[in-house]
């Protein structure tokens, strides 16, 4: 199959892209890496009037850090982000997820920003910053405004992007020293779309826990019964034990509902266990 | 705003100059337009890496990018790497471990594994696999490719040695 015929259309800046945005209107859409917006339009679940190519702002690519904060600009390229020794140094979570996302050819174009802009419900980075607490970066036609992760993504492909909107980047605060992480997923094949998969950030003497599934719900998910328990001093087992309370649980052509479930409390039991090994071992 | 757009890029070597649909894939435009018919076209989403070309040194899919991208940059198929003789070792190994029976993959197997020997350390077959995760093979069983990149990579290393 081929895309229907578009016009196509380059930004060289951001205001540039809101502009090509809003003469277009709303059947444009902007083109990131083209890692998930090619793949729709090569089979007509998408025909767009106009492409406005984003790839050549430069100013939205690259990942600083100052010393609070690290900031993921939004077409940063997955390979950039697992070879930034910032994110391997300050943010290991990421550098742990990012090889799990796609194969390498398509790490070499596809973005930071389009698949948080994307949010499907199975993808690794969106779960990620919801893990750590991201800060979303946002450009309208009204100025910038500042989105949080835990209201960010909405449901599946569904975020509080407005049409037209941009991402530019993402904020993420340092985690305290001492903050403990792990993440895992289940995967048919590695690069393949996980069947779930586990984030977990817990601050030191546990005094917060943030505990994030993906690929079991609508959107990447936090375990609300699963972080107070841990947050508690629960064990493993206690905590394993509660993992998808209260959390809407949806199957897809992988696993049915109770699958993901029990997929999800065996990566936490196992996560956690690893943690506390690691833990005693030092 | 028209349906075509002009693009220069360097193509295996070679300033080109091309006007085209703007809605038209990269590989599309190498195999129709450019008649360099060696990366193929399996499942058009990202999903088969039959297609895979490498852009400004990195192998990326062919079938997830326009062509109007590929403007200003450097474009390598594996006729350019066949005629610079870049992977010849890679080639070789190929056809003597029987690494290649209907040759559909063989294009972007072997732009994809030529990646991986371009980072400095030898990789374990683990890491070979991982990195070809995203080639599929209906031929072969993968065994004999992943044969073919090890022995590659060990000899490469020892040459550099
Ligand atoms: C075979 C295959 C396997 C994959 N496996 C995985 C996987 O395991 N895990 C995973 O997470 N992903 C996977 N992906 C998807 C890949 O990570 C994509 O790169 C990513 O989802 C989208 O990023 P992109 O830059 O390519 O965005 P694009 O495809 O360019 O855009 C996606 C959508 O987001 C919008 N958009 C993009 N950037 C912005 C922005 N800055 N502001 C506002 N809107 C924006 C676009 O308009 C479009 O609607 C896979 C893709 C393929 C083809
Ligand atoms: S044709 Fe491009 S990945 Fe299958
Ligand atoms: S040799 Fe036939 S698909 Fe690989």
């Amino acid at each position: 199959m081929k895309t229907n015929a578009f016009a196509y259309v380059r930004a060289d800046t951001v205001p540039d892209a809101l502009r090509l945005y809003a003469e277009a209107g709303e059947d444009a859409r902007y083109l990131a890496g083209g890692q998930s917006l090619m793949a729709a339009l090569n089979f007509r679940l998408d025909e767009p009037s106009t492409l406005i190519d984003i790839t050549r702002v430069a100013a939205l690519r690259g990942i600083v850090a100052d010393a609070d904060a690290i900031r993921i600009g939004a077409l940063t390229r997955h390979a950039d982000v697992a070879d930034s020794a910032v994110i391997t140094a300050e943010l290991p979570l990421i550098h742990a997820a990012i090889g799990h996302v796609a194969h390498p050819a398509i790490r070499n174009r596809g973005t930071f920003g389009g698949s948080v802009a994307l949010a499907d419900p199975a993808a690794e980075m969106p779960a990620c910053v919801l893990a750590l607490g991201g800060v979303m970066e946002i450009a309208g036609q009204d100025g910038t405004r500042h989105v949080p992760a835990d209201a960010f993504f909405l449901g599946t492909y569904e975020t509080a992007l407005a049409p037209g909107e941009l991402l530019t980047g993402v904020t993420i605060q340092r985690p305290a020293p001492g903050s403990r992480w792990g993440f895992a997923e289940l995967a048919r094949r590695a690069g393949d779309y996980a069947m779930a998969g586990l984030c977990l950030m817990i601050a030191p003497d546990r005094r917060d826990a943030r505990v994030v599934f993906f690929s079991i719900s609508d959107r990447p998910v936090r375990a609300r019964a699963a972080e107070a328990a841990i947050i508690a001093g629960a064990s493993v087992i206690e905590v394993a034990a509660v993992a998808t309370d209260g959390i809407e649980v949806y199957g897809d052509l992988n696993a049915g509902i109770a699958t993901k479930r029990h997929y999800a409390s065996v990566l936490l039991r196992r996560e956690l266990a690893r943690l506390d090994q690691q833990e005693a071992a030092a | 705003m028209t349906g075509t757009i002009t693009i220069s890029l360097h193509l295996n070597g070679e300033a080109v100059t091309a006007t085209l649909p703007a809605r038209m894939s990269l590989v599309d435009f190498l195999r129709e337009t450019m008649g360099l018919t060696g990366a193929h076209v399996g499942c058009a989403h990202g999903v088969c890496g039959a297609c895979t070309v490498r852009v400004d040194g990195a192998a990326v899919r062919g079938c997830l990018m326009l062509a109007a991208q590929a403007d200003g940059a450097t474009v390598d198929t594996i006729e350019g790497l066949t005629d610079t003789g870049a992977i010849a070792d890679l080639q070789d190994a190929f056809h003597r471990h029987n690494a290649v029976q209907c040759g559909y993959c063989s294009p972007g197997m072997l732009i994809t594994a030529a990646d991986l020997l371009d980072r400095a350390t030898l990789p374990d077959r683990a890491e070979i696999r991982d990195h070809i995760s995203g080639n599929y093979c209906r031929c072969t069983g993968y065994q004999a490719i992943v044969d073919a990149i090890s022995e590659v990579a060990t000899a490469r290393t020892k040459g550099a040695a």
